[in-house]
């Protein structure tokens, strides 16, 4: 099936690029058929949800999509909606649009491009705390307090809460709900607050929302890398980050590969621009 | 306690769940003859759970998201709209319900219509005008909690719970003025005694529910706060002890091994005094839970004998696979027996309360477990059973799955990388994935059984013409004979059935029938379109158990009405 931007990047040959694609709405696939229909890469996005994205286009991901979308001769449309449950279902299953920006590379339910970056979870701490956390086996995470995401019941966790649970680190861990309170400003950063509030000694917290704001907190925060990488039996802490299409959606997937290859220098900078810890990404194999 | 009759103004048909009608013009020897007298397109699509009320010749039908609430005037021929009321919830509501937007339904008190919205509001409705009355919020969708259980009202008081486990939030149940809906009481599932409204009236019948803040002490560090525990099942109530009994769902967060502990109030039957709220006894089911297994079922209240002795008790078809038969007034466990097969546990002991747990069949993060029965969807869902006086018997929609815990699967939320277990669900043993039961509380045990292709995901009615009503998920819905489960009669509706049939009089009066087609819910939501089957781990899993809906039934949303 061929995406809503190849379609519309062929028709607009033709069509008179006006308007908006407010169609796209519910029944985006009935939308097809719309007479003029501008040039777009059609994105879904968080609008609250820095670093990565925010209806006010300050996000890596925005930045990211301008980037992708400009290389390709095309214009970013967003439609809006928070990365729950139900995310992609709801977006590009719905043929709301047919990017979105960033997923882990292993993941299932969409069809990711090769990765264009990886970060880690890493220790959040007060600098003046001199805690120079690493590693999980650090003897001082039985005592410490430790505040580490949670994502509510669905079989399903942040690895460092597994990986504190199965070294019995469990009566000082404190759960904040990556959900959060979605009427505040970018819900999971309370736990980057917590930890500058001193509420908790240390966070764990997944590298690029970490690193954006531990630059921005009211006292000086250390952002440490953890180890293992991997855990036993099989807990990865490092992810690779893909953008992602719908699934059989390949024209566009290689159309975009392309892009993000072509320009991995200009999206490593931009990355750093936002504290994104980064490791090197796995060579081609 | 009356049971329903002429009109079905509460959830259950009665304060004791007991979906049972003292209506018999249809009967075993003329229900073959039973028609479609009328139809109505609620012109909502999604699942419709629940059932519609019927009072004084309106129908009132409460709608999935977005939860519009129709007046249909009986008396004129076929129905007729009298009045629509839309509460227009949030649409921010939608992205957060876990498992369809659903709604339970509506009740009747004092000529008026009270109902929850996704969006986690309670509306009062005036129902001869239409008109709101009042819509307080109960809930903070911005933290993840919805509401979708029907409420009842108890003493001029709304009682009404919050759904939203999945997201982390902590459970409640509540009570609102039913004239200005403020807020009187709230009991939490975890916690201290005191926002569990524990107090010196607490008297469980078992030694590990006693002591204090066991909604704590059973956690570890603050977990509780974020400790699940939502009541989003149904309310009974026994006017003569002056209690309400429902249950809390599972206990949050994942993994089970962040907190060690029985997790208490999850999973637990809770009886409170509806004045105040305080809590009479409570019985944790599932104590430190690993495989979802919330505990909201139904809790049918009913005079059994037992042992050649009348006892007052409550009936509970539970998740994890047993039928728990309690004695309301105390909580003491009188029998516990399988309805699906189960090997979770092998029994439950009934000098303690607790499960013998079979540790193989335990969940734990990074190991893969496979053959765990029932499924996290449990022996059974919300859809609630029924009990009959006359055969002394419940009767209930059974699933029969098993499932897969596996490996590691990455996933993403809000820009944060996770991992989970994949839970593979499919056909437990026999291959047919449903069924129903006819079953003698006293000695628990069933009397007798049906098989079912697909999971039974309806409520059950059953009537004084010693008919057993009931619909399937392929949208089959079926007549049966209370005595010997003998199929009396079907009519296939256009949706699948995932709501519950009532029978009430009509202006002429005839005796109807009527039950909601509209797949949807949980298990419901693989016929959906938009929903994928190409991965068996779709919708928590419950895809790889039933891929085939999609060629059994499509989205739809239409009351059905029958009768002779």
């Amino acid at each position: 099936m061929s995406s809503l931007s190849d379609l519309v990047a062929g028709l607009a040959l033709v069509a008179v690029v006006t308007g908006t694609i407010e169609g796209t709405g519910h029944h985006g696939m009935s939308s097809r058929a719309a007479p003029s229909i501008p040039r777009v890469l059609a994105v879904c996005a968080d609008p609250n949800n820095m670093p990565f994205s925010n209806d006010k286009l300050e996000g890596f991901e925005n930045k990211l999509a301008q980037l992708v979308a400009a290389d390709m001769g095309l214009t970013v449309h967003y439609t809006w909606l928070p990365q729950r449950r139900g995310f992609v279902r709801n977006t590009l299953r719905a043929h709301r649009c047919d990017v979105i920006m960033g997923v882990p590379s292993g993941f299932e339910l969409a069809r990711p491009t090769d990765p264009y970056y990886r970060s880690t979870y890493v220790f959040v701490t007060r600098k003046s705390r001199h805690l120079n956390l690493h590693s999980f086996d650090d003897p001082r995470l039985r005592r410490l307090k430790i505040g580490v995401h949670v994502i509510g019941d669905d079989y399903a966790n942040v690895p460092p809460a597994a990986a504190l649970a199965q070294r019995h680190i469990i009566r000082n861990v404190v759960g904040y709900s990556i959900y959060g309170d979605y009427s505040q400003p970018d819900p999971p950063a309370r736990l980057i607050d917590a930890v500058a509030r001193g509420d908790v000694d240390v966070a764990v917290v997944w590298g690029p929302l970490a690193g954006y704001f531990a630059r921005r907190a009211a006292v000086p925060l250390d952002v440490q890398p953890v180890s293992p990488q991997v855990d036993v039996p099989f807990l990865p802490f490092v992810f690779d980050i893909s953008m992602a299409v719908r699934r059989g959606d390949d024209s566009l997937r290689v159309r975009l590969e392309t892009v993000l290859e072509r320009r991995q220098h200009e999206i490593r900078q931009l990355l750093e621009q936002y504290g994104v810890p980064l490791l090197p990404l796995k060579a081609e194999s | 306690m009356a049971p329903a009759g002429k009109d079905w103004t509460l959830p259950g048909g009665d304060y004791a769940m007991s979906r049972f009608s003292s209506l018999d013009e249809i009967t075993t020897g003329n229900v073959g003859r039973l028609k479609v007298t009328s139809t109505f397109s609620t012109g909502v699509l999604h699942g419709h759970e629940g059932n519609p009320l019927v009072v004084n010749n309106m129908m009132y039908v409460v709608t999935p998201y977005p939860n519009i609430l129709y007046d249909i005037d009986l008396t004129k021929p076929g129905g007729a709209v009298k009045w629509v009321y839309q509460p227009n919830p949030s649409d921010k509501s939608v992205g957060i319900a876990c498992c369809d937007v659903v709604n339970r339904g509506a009740t009747y008190a004092n000529g008026r219509i009270y109902f929850n919205t996704l969006d986690a509001h309670t509306v009062a409705v005036d129902a001869n005008s239409g008109k709101e009355i009042w819509k307080v919020a109960v809930g903070n969708i911005d933290i993840g909690e919805t509401v979708t259980m029907a409420p009842i009202v108890v003493h001029n008081k709304v009682i009404v719970g919050n759904s939203g486990a999945e997201l982390g939030v902590r459970g409640w149940i509540k009570a609102l003025d039913a004239g200005n809906g403020k807020e009187l009481w709230r009991a939490y599932s975890t916690g201290p005694d005191r926002d569990v409204l524990i107090g010196p009236a607490f008297k469980p019948f078992y030694q590990d529910q006693r002591g204090t803040d066991l909604g704590t002490k059973t956690w570890s560090g603050e977990q509780w706060k974020l400790g699940g525990g939502t009541v989003w099942g149904w309310i009974s109530y026994d006017p003569q002890l002056n209690l309400i009994y429902y249950g809390t769902a599972n206990p949050g967060v994942w993994n089970p091994d962040m907190r060690p502990g029985d997790n208490k109030w999850s999973l637990t039957i809770f009886a409170r005094d509806p004045d105040n709220g305080d809590a009479r006894w409570a019985y944790q089911m599932t104590p430190h839970d690993a495989w979802d297994y919330d505990g909201v079922n139904e809790n049918i209240l009913a005079d059994i004998q037992v042992d050649g002795r009348e006892r007052k008790v409550l009936v509970h078809p539970d998740r994890n696979g047993f039928v728990y038969t309690l004695d309301r007034e105390t909580g003491e466990v009188i029998t516990a027996g399988k309805f699906v097969f189960t090997n979770w546990a092998d029994s439950i002991n009934r000098k303690t309360g607790r499960p013998a747990e079979n540790p193989a069949f335990r969940t734990k993060a990074g190991v893969v477990t496979r053959g765990i029965c029932p499924s996290a969807t449990g022996g059974k869902d919300e859809p609630p059973s029924a009990f009959s006086p006359q055969t002394g018997w419940f009767y209930i929609p059974n699933t029969n799955d098993c499932m897969d815990y596996q490996g590691t699967e990455a996933n993403y939320i809000a820009g944060t990388p996770y991992v989970g277990a994949s839970v593979k669900m499919y056909a437990g043993p026999g291959g047919h994935r449903g069924g129903f039961n006819a079953w003698d509380a006293a000695t628990g045990k069933a009397v007798w059984h049906i098989d079912e292709n697909f999971p039974v995901w309806s409520g059950v009615l059953a009537t004084a013409g010693g008919v057993v009503f009931y619909g399937t998920m392929d949208g089959w819905f079926k007549a049966v004979a209370a005595k010997d489960g003998h199929e009396l009669w079907k009519f296939k509706v256009g949706s699948g059935i995932v709501g519950n049939p009532i029978t009430y009089t009509g202006p002429d009066g005839k005796q109807y029938v009527a039950v909601y087609s509209g797949i949807g819910g949980w298990m419901g939501a693989v016929a959906f379109p938009d929903v994928s089957t190409d991965d068996p781990y779709t919708a928590l899993g419950v895809a790889g158990a039933i891929p085939d809906i999609k060629q059994a039934s499509a989205m739809g949303g239409t009351l059905y009405v029958f009768a002779l």
